[in-house]
């Protein structure tokens, strides 16, 4: 085996390509060859690092060094300098806010990764994820062998069970006892699928565990292949997510290779192949009985439970189905043990959630931390706090089912039944902060918005419910709400709950439940004084020029529309008739003389 | 061949290997809009005939997923992320400025055929929020302002 004295590990997450490391890695392996040290220094694409805000980021091996916001000119600087003369490229080393620019620090000690326990995650950022051998180097396929060799496939399921696994796309819903039901079921074929649908918005936790560690979904598929008696699976995966695909295809390839995957795998007499399949941009596809009715070629609807997937799920055929992140902790749980994995999170839901942090956060991310975690922990000491110094207002889980949670219970310990107790859910992980200038009646719209175009049409509550309530709604932003829209949005929110046909539909009023629970005043603040207090809905506010203009004329060349005037060294003014309230002159103006009213 | 006949004819190959397989159906359609950029009413009636399903369920399928196209697309599809991250940061605004610059609106394709503006789902690059595509080009952490100079390059056509 080739060694090398140092690794340069640079994110190849969606993120990180977006703002470029596809061409980081170029330079790299340019400015390398040049140098003469493509045989002592080794460049690898890994899956995602976490730390998106810092993005494009790189670390460099044996050291651990931190880089932060790289760009391909910086390339030859850290491999003639670092590489090359052992010399620290300072200036881009990744400096937590609020400390000393050369206080750069190893990453486990940076507070963004100290809180984290990483089981999902444990390989992202860590591995190549096109290359197989670096994951069996780290255990990889060793569960599969163990359940394979030692274990009978009941012991696998008592195992899963008794673990405790919670279904992490949000419902919380038992694995090991899906599992059962589906070994339960007496057929001739059984099949596995991976809902890799994720469509909540502001959730990328599944995409980057399908980008970083894509053999580790692989691996439990077929561990959950043989505990239930089954010999194929299916992969759904949103097309949106083409890196993840594509890595996908390189795993199956890869794994088939090896044996891992195909007829009598590890010798045995346990046969198992996986397949991928492409979604097509459609939301409700989440559901699992509008899953499978899109793997089979049909427009994706759900249909009434029971019968369960279990029983009669693809094809007709009994069926389980989990998500992406749920797989990638069963290799860790069957290696490892219960034990271990009740040493983590809290007793009615054990183990560790990924979350995507994202919205007015600095440290914008994934992040993985124990269940039980107090949102103050994963918003504050994780997440680094609001920019800008603005107020916090409400943290958004749980994406269109979800509610939003307020500033008074940001202490609350994150788990499924905590945070429906207060109005939200766990949801697939997507945390979205908001600070005091988002309009919780606007963001309870915008939610509405997404279901009403996401629903399927198939049953009448949702479809034509949400459209009601989304109307409602706009109406309230537009400062045209009237006395009894509120009454009339819990009205319709009850009928919809309680009458659709599937979960979109059951859960699509929570936002606005849940805004209204907490942010009421707000509600009426729009309808009765028509005044938006955040200042963001646009027919509720207006902009004006204060005493503090100079008169630097910065606002008025911006302005789109020509709405300002003033001569240089004169306080401007605005034409509240012209302007749309696009807000380029607040951003360009130097001296905080204008503002919203 | 015009270019339409030799994409047509790799349909054709794509058709012909599932052949009367109608649960491939969502797969051969994808395989068309990647080689098309849309999938017109003639390929339907041609992947119809293939699988052996009726024309009203593959236009059902076209029409439920909002991937598929029924009619062309501009040169430069311009995506406008609205997931949550992005809209919290202001991305709607960025998609007012957009439809502004083009005076065209979301969803719709310019008289020129130049651009497509559409309002996309959460594309999980919510670290460069608000975020905007332009086919594959990514172009993260925006303003309003940066509108303007993005759209530039595109322009010329």
């Amino acid at each position: 085996m080739e060694l090398f004295r140092s690794h340069v590990l640079v994110c190849g997450g969606t993120g990180c390509t977006s703002s470029g490391s596809d061409v980081i890695i170029e330079q790299f392996e340019k400015q390398l060859a040049e140098h003469g040290l493509e045989n002592e220094i080794k460049v690898i694409r890994t899956g995602c690092f976490g730390l998106c805000e810092a993005g494009p980021v790189i670390i460099v091996y044996p050291e651990g060094t931190f880089y932060s916001h790289v760009k391909p000119a910086d390339v030859k600087e850290i491999v003639e300098e670092h590489l090359l003369k052992g010399r620290v490229v300072r200036r881009l080393v990744y400096v937590e806010k609020g400390e000393h620019p050369d206080a750069g620090k190893p990453l486990d000690e940076i507070s963004f990764y100290k809180h984290q326990t990483r089981v999902a995650l444990r390989n992202c950022g860590v591995i190549d994820p096109e290359n197989i051998d670096e994951y069996i180097a780290f255990d990889g396929y060793m569960a599969l062998a163990k359940c394979l060799t030692e274990m009978s496939p009941q012991e696998v399921i008592d195992l899963v069970t008794e673990a405790n696994l919670r279904g992490r796309g949000g419902g919380g819903f038992p694995a090991g006892n899906k599992w059962q039901f589906a070994a339960n079921s007496k057929s001739d074929k059984k099949y596995v699928i991976c809902n890799a649908d994720e469509g909540d918005p502001g959730a990328f936790m599944d995409r980057s565990v399908l980008e970083g560690d894509p053999h580790s979904v692989l691996e439990a598929m077929a561990i959950c292949g043989y505990a239930i008696g089954s010999d194929e699976g299916y992969i759904y995966v949103r097309a949106e997510y083409p890196i993840a695909v594509e890595r996908l295809k390189t795993a199956i390839n890869q794994a088939r290779e090896y044996g891992l995957l195909g007829k009598n795998i590890l010798g045995s007499d346990f046969s198992f192949d996986i397949h991928l399949r492409l979604g097509a941009g459609a939301f409700v596809c989440g559901e699992e009985t509008a899953l499978m009715a899109s793997i089979e070629g049909k427009r994706g609807e759900p249909r009434p439970k029971p019968p369960f997937p279990a029983v009669s799920g693809l094809f007709g055929k009994p069926t389980n189905i989990n998500n992406v992140e749920t797989y990638a902790n069963v290799p860790p749980i069957i290696n490892k043990g219960v034990e271990w994995f009740h040493s983590m999170g809290t007793e009615r839901s054990p183990g560790t959630k990924v979350f995507a942090l994202g919205g007015k956060i600095n440290n914008t991310g994934l992040v993985e931390v124990p269940m039980g975690t107090p949102l103050r922990t994963v918003i504050y000491d994780i997440g680094g706090g609001i920019p800008k110094n603005k107020k916090f207002k409400a943290v958004q889980t749980g994406g269109p089912s979800g509610g939003c949670i307020p500033s008074s219970l940001l202490d609350v310990p994150i788990e499924y039944d905590s945070l429906v107790e207060i109005g939200s859910m766990m949801g697939s992980g997507g945390m979205v902060v908001m600070d005091e200038d988002n309009c919780m009646v606007d963001i309870a719209r915008f939610f509405l918005d997404f279901t009403v175009e996401e629903s399927c049409g198939k049953c009448t509550p949702c479809r034509i419910g949400t459209k009601r309530m989304l109307e409602i709604l706009d109406r309230i932003v537009e400062g045209k709400g009237e006395d009894g829209d509120i009454e009339r949005l819990e009205r319709l929110a009850r009928t919809i709950s309680s009458s659709s046909l599937c979960g979109l539909g059951q859960t699509a009023p929570n936002p606005v439940l849940s805004t209204l629970r907490y942010f009421r005043d707000e509600y009426e603040a729009h309808i009765y004084d028509k005044r938006c207090p955040a200042h963001h809905c646009k027919s509720l506010v207006h902009l004006e020029i204060t005493d503090d203009c100079r008169g630097c004329t910065a606002c008025a060349r911006v302005c789109p529309v020509d709405a300002i005037s003033g001569e240089v060294r004169h306080k401007h003014e605005i034409d509240t008739e012209k302007c749309t309230k696009c807000l380029s002159c607040i951003e360009k103006c130097r001296f905080n003389a204008i503002i919203k009213v | 061949m015009s270019q339409r006949d030799e994409q047509l004819k790799l349909i054709d190959i794509e058709i012909e290997k599932h052949k009367g397989d109608a649960s491939s159906l969502m797969q051969v359609m994808q395989y068309s809009q990647d080689i098309m950029g849309h999938v017109p009413m003639d390929v339907q009636v041609r992947i119809a005939e293939g699988l052996g399903v009726t024309l009203s369920e593959v236009y059902g399928v076209a029409t439920f997923y909002s991937q598929f196209a029924l009619e062309p697309k501009g040169k430069y599809i311009i995506g406008v992320c609205l997931g949550t991250a992005c809209y919290v940061r202001g991305s709607q605004a960025i998609l007012d400025r957009i439809c502004e610059e083009l005076n065209l609106e979301p969803g719709k394709t310019s008289s020129d055929g130049l651009f497509t503006i559409e309002a996309t789902r959460c594309i999980g690059a919510c670290g460069l929020a608000p975020v905007i595509t332009i086919n594959d080009d990514v172009h993260g952490r925006l303003t309003a302002d940066d509108v303007p100079n993005i759209l530039k390059p595109y322009l010329r056509g």
